[in-house]
């Protein structure tokens, strides 16, 4: 990580204004955004969306094709290229061959990617950005922060100081006045501009018709009194069809502002008349610039999905504490990594890409249904394969690797017989286990690990057999939760056998693009827990049930060991968490809830993995309450609690806030119990309240599952 | 029966959105009530010949040349030769729109005529007249009566013009009008 990144990110955790700002705004988005969508089935819609973008993206060319084919019919002039330098130049050409002066441009996230008023402005003509967010930030010398409210880090104050400093002297900070000033001032420029530039937000291949959305009606002015229009397009505005218009105008505002449709939207579809009876010049450029690449790329062509809207940005823990400009210059947030790293170069990426936490949470709300964490773990990957693996990873991932080399060191660690050094050895680890963290209190690395303890416990025999997966966080520091599923299995007539030969799950080494490693993981695992005819493999920890449900195949998948593939998908069939087996014994009678008699108020932390990679999240829920809990919901109980796995130890400035607003809401409630289902959270949750000296418990859903039942 | 029951639901769904999003909505029986409203609001606005205080009225074809020049008796100020400047100086615009879409409020318009696009987007209000007829339940409806080779410039209007761009703070009035007055006439042929 270069110096320069990482201060980017302290002087942005240092701005109140910012974290402020989005941090109100996140509450609200989601609040609004569920309102928005009310009565609409939002997976029904979303698919549509990803099959009409996702065909699009498969035929590229074709569309282009058809596009400029239509448009051209109707009197448009067409241009094609891949290079952005051409886009500058096509335009500056136009410009000075029509004798243009003055321009006004609506928002155009392609412009802001090739820089195109810098170009213009060098060649002497005034450009005038008229979107009120992007004129402000044009006026300051920035760039946007956020793809739909691009001036959201500033305040009121700032605003008034860059109009009192560019513009006009006077003005105070009083949002509505601002705003009319704003409207006077663009207004000449309206009126006076002999070009218009805008974007669009979709591109119609069979009609060539380009559908521009806005809210300001700045679009409107841009498009009907200059006359020359000039679009720049991206290829993957392009659909084919002009009835497709309607889910991803539908979508589109609904996830961006949560806005059941923008004030505005514009279909044109060819020239119309001037102010002066003159038939109107309309250009459009249809921009490549990698998109043709990307959509040749069997990983990336879904990225092509997008549709501008934002929401992956609005509902990231990591955008709402550190904003926009820490992503970048042009495109920022989730998606923004990943266009970053193909629209500018892979390398580009390299510092931003680990910002991501891998909450999932953009997965979850993207109408293109675009997989960005998994996205991102891929530029991780190929950027780890293109620089190869740092020695020292290599070292930690052998010492992870062999189980007991792994706890006899971090037990020697955790009672202070190695030394720490914050460059030394140990901050490398990709574990969570070391010391250095001043913001939570760590568990105790357990004497005897779990593998050890449990061939002490006197298990009935019995026919049905499950295999248990520790996984290092119930095997080196909380054995009492493997101890705990050892316990309720056997109250079901499960007998729980502990392979031997189980290693690391491999999501350390995924997480930071080792490939090769974290399949090496899955063949080990696969083996030693294959060995054994068991009906399950049961796990406490949702990362690791992740891991052995899906990564494994995943991981030998990308590495090409497909003979492989049969034993993962064989093991695969067999994995399941706790708390989803747990409800499965219930339904069959198999256990049994000992009558309650005082009820214990309960909240719940969902874990990233567990509900949306499991989609498990309702079940210890109603476990609890069937053993006679109450359940009180606390406020974004599905935010991540900032652990990530090794993010803690990366991104500790990061991570720590993240951590403090989960225990605020946590202490919200006002209940004396927090029930998780990943020890990683409980880890980073239960270290959190203990350093704050807070008397709620913290406890794994195993835990007291097992003291409820008969 | 039904479908009266169907028609009023939609037309009660087109109201709540459009108040919603900051419309103003009034309902008439006919043409005559639609322009006695009119001529009222754009008295109460003031209108008038004196400068910054004119109405420009985009042509449609509900007026013809006897309701013109009633109008135009009516109130001073009030022009349907739309110029860009005389657009830009005005305090009121109208404009009949050719559908309404219930489910999100919207308004939409075939929008070649440069005069249509300026008179709904220069002045600080603007009056838009909508046929209770050519009210349809949403997006998909309208994109299947349209044809793009036809209209080549396709408006949708959603309330006022507004921003949130600076702290968040939604404010109406940014580059278009921000007071928007739909008027729906009962009786009145659906233009398109």
């Amino acid at each position: 990580m270069t110096k320069e990144f990482k201060q980017s990110i302290l002087d942005a955790l240092a701005n109140p204004n910012l974290s402020g700002a989005l941090g109100n705004f996140s509450v609200a988005y989601r609040a609004g955004r569920a309102k928005a969508y009310e009565g609409i089935d939002f997976e029904a819609l979303r698919t549509q969306i990803a099959d009409v973008k996702g065909s699009a993206a498969s035929h590229l060319d074709e569309l282009a094709e058809q596009f400029a084919r239509a448009a051209e019919a109707q009197g448009t002039k067409v241009f094609r290229t891949s290079d952005p330098n051409a886009v500058k130049d096509y335009i500056l050409r136009l410009a000075q061959e029509r004798g243009v002066k003055s321009i006004v441009k609506s928002k155009s996230m392609a412009t802001e990617e090739i820089h195109l008023n810098k170009h213009l402005e060098k060649a002497g003509i005034d450009v005038q950005e008229t979107d009120l967010g992007e004129w402000i930030i044009q006026l300051a010398g920035q760039t946007p922060s956020h793809m739909v409210m691009p001036a959201i880090h500033m305040t009121k104050e700032e605003v008034t100081e860059v109009f009192n400093d560019k513009v006009e002297e006077g003005q105070k900070p009083d949002i509505p006045k601002l705003v009319k000033f704003a409207r006077g001032k663009l207004r000449s420029k309206f009126l006076a501009a002999d070009m218009g530039i805008s974007g669009a937000n979709i591109a119609v291949a069979e009609t060539g018709s380009i559908v521009i959305v806005t809210n300001e009606g700045n679009a409107r002015l841009v498009t009907t009194l200059p006359r020359i229009h000039v679009a720049v397009v991206g290829l993957e505005k392009l659909i084919e069809r002009f009835q497709d218009i309607a889910p991803i105008l539908t979508a589109l505002p609904k996830s961006a502002t949560a806005q059941l449709l923008t004030s505005y939207v514009s279909i044109i579809s060819g020239p119309v008349p001037n102010t002066d009876g003159t038939p109107k010049e309309l250009h459009i450029i249809l921009m490549d610039n990698r998109r043709n690449e990307m959509a040749h790329d069997p990983q990336f062509k879904q990225a092509l999905q997008c549709i501008r809207c934002a929401s992956c940005l609005n509902v990231c823990p990591v955008f709402r504490l550190v904003g926009g400009h820490v992503f970048g210059k042009v495109y920022t947030g989730g998606i923004g990594t990943i266009l970053t790293a193909w629209f500018g170069a892979l390398k580009e990426s390299e510092d931003i890409q680990s910002l991501c936490i891998q909450c999932g949470n953009c997965k979850d709300v993207c109408p293109g249904k675009i997989d960005i964490p998994d996205l991102i773990l891929e530029l991780r990957r190929r950027l780890a394969v293109e620089q190869g693996q740092p020695k020292i990873q290599k070292a930690i991932f052998s010492v992870v690797n062999n189980r007991r080399l792994f706890h006899t060191m971090m037990r020697a660690a955790s009672i202070g017989q190695i030394p720490f050094a914050k460059d030394g050895f140990i901050r490398h680890l990709p574990m969570f286990l070391s010391n250095l963290t001043e913001n939570r209190s760590l568990p105790a690395i357990a004497e005897v690990p779990f593998r050890d303890r449990i061939k002490k416990i006197k298990q009935p025999k019995c026919a049905e057999k499950a295999a248990f997966y520790g996984g290092c966080l119930v095997d080196f520091a909380y054995p009492e939760m493997g101890e705990a599923v050892v316990n309720v299995l056997n109250k079901a007539g499960i007998e729980v056998i502990f392979p031997e030969g189980q290693t690391c799950c491999g999501a350390p080494a995924r997480y930071s693009g080792a490939y090769e490693v974290a399949a090496q993981n899955g063949a080990d695992n696969i083996k030693a827990l294959l060995a054994e005819d068991v009906k399950y493999v049961v796990s406490a920890c949702p990362t690791c049930t992740v891991a052995l449900k899906q990564d494994f195949i995943a991981n030998l998948e990308a590495v090409g060991r497909t003979d492989e593939l049969p034993d993962a998908r064989r093991l695969s069939e067999k994995v399941v968490d706790f708390s989803t087996l747990a409800s499965q014994l219930l339904d069959q009678g198999r256990l049994k809830f000992k009558p309650r008699i005082e009820p214990t108020k309960f909240t719940y932390h969902d874990s990233c993995h567990f509900k949306r990679t499991l989609h498990a999240d309702q079940t210890p829920r109603k476990l609890m309450k069937q053993a006679g809990y109450e359940l009180v919901e606390m406020d974004e109980c599905d935010m991540c609690c900032g652990m990530g796995g090794s993010y803690t130890l990366k991104m500790p400035e990061i991570s720590a806030p993240i951590l403090e607003r989960k225990l605020v809401n946590i202490e919200k409630t006002g209940v004396p119990l927090v029930l998780i289902d990943c020890p990683g959270c409980v880890m980073q949750i239960g270290g959190g309240l203990d350093k704050r000296g807070s008397k709620v418990k913290v406890e794994h859903t195993v835990q007291r599952l097992a003291e409820c039942l008969e | 029966m039904n479908a009266t029951i169907e028609s009023s639901a939609i037309i009660e769904s087109f109201k709540m959105r459009a108040e919603a999003v900051s419309a103003q909505v009034q309902q008439v029986a006919n043409k005559e009530l639609a322009i006695e409203l009119i001529v009222r609001l754009l008295h109460q606005e003031g209108v008038s010949d004196k400068p910054h205080c004119g109405a420009v009225w985009a042509l449609s074809p509900m007026i013809g040349d006897a309701e013109k020049a009633k109008l135009q008796g009516a109130v001073p100020g009030l022009t349907f030769a739309v110029t860009r400047e005389l657009a830009a100086d005005a305090k009121v615009g109208i404009s009949q729109m050719d559908w309404a879409l219930a489910n999100t409020g919207t308004l939409v318009q075939t929008a070649d005529e440069v005069d249509k696009r300026l008179v709904s987007t220069l002045p600080l209000l603007h009056i838009a007249i909508v046929s209770t007829a050519a009210l349809l339940p949403d997006l998909p409806a309208v994109l299947t009566r349209v044809d793009p080779r036809k209209s080549a410039y396709l408006s949708f209007i959603t309330g006022p013009s507004r921003t949130a761009d600076i702290e968040r703070v939604l404010t109406i009035g940014v580059h278009g009008p921000e007071r928007l007055i739909i008027v729906m006439v009962d009786e009145l042929e659906v233009s398109a």
